[in-house]
């Protein structure tokens, strides 16, 4: 149980955290959000409802750490047409709350998110429910789980081409 | 030109190596393919494997039309619409389950998942009435083949196997795939909307000019092989079955690296389950020439795409609406190849798919672009002189060639000629 002190400044830690990945995210610092995880990071979007199992049926996105590489590497060719040019992004990251420590230490956290994308074809407004996992690595919070549940995973949705 | 007179003139619009940018945005054309192609020709709507048991039933459609593909207790598969025969409320709002029964929300109307009304609240305000002619509509004819389900709303016309023609061979292919002779539809889908027309996805599906030029960022990043398959000295083909089905036929290729998995980017080493198994089922030759020889790349018109790994339906919402629905293929008995197919599925296709985020992108510039009638003609000519036949009498080209682009069209042509 951490003490109250030290709760509310984890949770400050926290969430500057979490505005600066929307920020690099809405920003296209793909680089820059690729360092946000840890060598272990697993990056999950599920599809039709947060409990799927995700080694037996479809997400729309489940990477591995080389595939969250591999992602922010087709993005940097500046050929990704998709996002080329890039979508104009805002979010709005709330509801922050710590939802307990996992064994060996990471910080389990959620929040929820609502993402307003402006792109060639329209405006799309996104809302999810975020889960985390974050380890402290030499005195830096970092990912090492990141899922995120869009409120409408079920139905289907246009092309989800940038960093949600 | 009025709606009118072009309605009536398909061959003003469409031209054996030319069709007008209208046919992709004009919504009056919209609403006819609705009629002259959805709602009459086979459409592919399930596989068998998604209600494995008695009373299994999922939502799927025909076009905008909501479709209830269920297996009854006499284990007969019924495409069933969703619509109570009273007042029209759709009687199932989940997208699958076990049920023996729906009963609609509305006025506790209730039909036996082979579509029988077996019973409405208050009876007697329906004296007399038959209730044999209150059943569930149905799609009219119902036929599958090696577990591909199909649906026509048309009482009579060509058989499914007639449908199939040629395209037939490739089903049957794909099956071997699977050491006991099957597929299984169990990873669910993903659903990718495109604003765009559902022609721009047709017609892609079998285009082997563009993915040099749409998907180099990610050849270029993940060291794949795919790239060379679609380059200039490629020696994969396109070839048009006839009946609006493609295919890009990639043997060709995979038989001169004559590496059995080499197709999908593996070897037996990295499968010795699967290699086992496959020997032991088609034995040695046979098996390595399957291993060889890997999954069609064909599209059957006009709604099944079947994409080597993955399988695509098509379905159009609207005009400028459309949805795309992908799963893995997953093959019966090959357990250690499965996993590789849900994994490299989820990483190309979809909503956020290293391949299809651009693919999709491409359907929905094409949609506008066409919007303006200037040229007014999309140009369909690659390749139209170098065309061939094969030793079965199918038109054949290079890879790059628009050979199934025509072939569609001729083949809609006819199709919209006929209402």
């Amino acid at each position: 149980m951490l003490s109250r002190e030290s709760s509310a400044t984890l949770m400050g830690a926290v969430t500057a955290f979490l505005n600066r990945e929307a920020r690099l995210q809405d920003e296209h610092q793909y680089e820059a959000w690729e360092r946000l995880w840890t060598d272990d990071g697993v990056y999950w979007v599920p599809a039709n409802g947060a409990n799927i199992d995700p080694e037996r049926e479809m997400s729309i996105i489940y990477d591995n750490r080389s595939r969250i590489a591999l992602r922010v590497r087709q993005l940097m060719t500046g050929k990704h047409f998709t996002q080329t040019p890039q979508s104009n992004l805002r979010r709005l990251v709330s509801n922050i709350e710590l939802i307990g420590e996992h064994p060996g230490g990471d910080i389990g956290v959620a929040s929820n998110s609502l993402i307003f994308e402006s792109s060639l074809r329209d405006d799309t407004l996104w809302a999810a429910r975020n889960e985390y996992r974050l380890r402290l690595v030499d005195g830096d919070l970092r990912m090492a789980y990141k899922k995120v549940v869009l409120v409408n995973n079920d139905k289907a949705i246009y092309t989800l081409s940038f960093l949600v | 030109m009025n709606v009118v007179r072009r309605m009536a003139q398909w061959n003003e619009l469409i031209h054996p190596d030319r069709i007008h940018g209208s046919l992709y945005t004009d919504r009056s054309i919209f609403e006819a393919e609705l009629q002259n192609i959805w709602y009459r020709t086979w459409v592919y709507v399930g596989h068998e494997s998604e209600v494995p048991k008695a009373n299994d039933y999922v939502v799927k459609s025909i076009g905008p039309q909501s479709v209830i593909m269920t297996r009854d207790e006499q284990g007969k598969v019924n495409l069933l619409l969703n619509r109570c025969s009273h007042r029209g409320n759709q009687v199932c709002s989940y997208e699958r389950g076990n049920a023996r029964s729906f009963t609609c929300p509305f006025h506790s109307w209730t039909f036996a998942n082979d579509g029988r009304l077996v019973g409405y609240a208050f009876p007697d305000g329906y004296e007399g009435q038959d209730r044999a002619e209150l059943a569930l509509g149905r799609v009219t004819r119902v036929e599958s083949h090696r577990g591909f389900v199909f649906g026509s709303f048309a009482a009579e016309g060509p058989t499914l196997k007639e449908h199939l023609g040629g395209a037939a061979e490739t089903i049957d292919r794909l099956v071997r795939t699977s050491p006991e002779g099957e597929v299984e539809i169990t990873a669910g889908f993903l659903k990718h909307r495109v604003k765009a027309n559902w022609k721009f996805i047709l017609e892609n599906e079998c285009d082997g000019y563009h993915p040099a030029f749409v998907h180099t960022s990610i050849f270029g990043v993940a060291d794949s092989m795919i790239g060379k398959l679609y380059g200039g000295a490629s020696t994969a083909l396109t070839r048009d079955y006839g009946n609006g089905h493609t295919e890009i036929d990639l043997r060709p290729e995979f038989r001169k690296r004559d590496l059995p998995m080499s197709w999908f980017g593996t070897s037996e080493e990295r499968l010795p389950d699967y290699t086992t198994r496959m020997k032991a089922a088609y034995g040695d030759t046979a098996a390595r020439e399957i291993m060889i020889d890997g999954t069609p790349h064909v599209m059957i018109f006009p709604n099944l795409f079947l994409a080597e790994i993955q399988m695509f339906v098509i379905q159009p919402l609207g005009v400028d609406d459309s949805v795309q629905h992908v799963t893995a293929l997953q093959f019966k008995g090959a357990p250690d190849l499965n996993r590789r197919l849900r994994q490299q599925t989820m990483g190309s296709v979809g909503p956020a798919g290293f391949l299809l985020a651009d693919d999709s992108e491409m359907y929905e510039r094409c949609h506008r672009g066409v919007l303006a009638r200037n040229p007014e003609w999309v140009f369909l000519g690659r390749g139209e002189k170098r065309e061939r036949r094969d030793e079965l009498g199918f038109k054949i080209g290079h890879v790059t060639d628009e050979v199934p682009s025509r072939g569609i069209w001729a083949h809609y042509r006819k199709l919209m000629e006929a209402a």
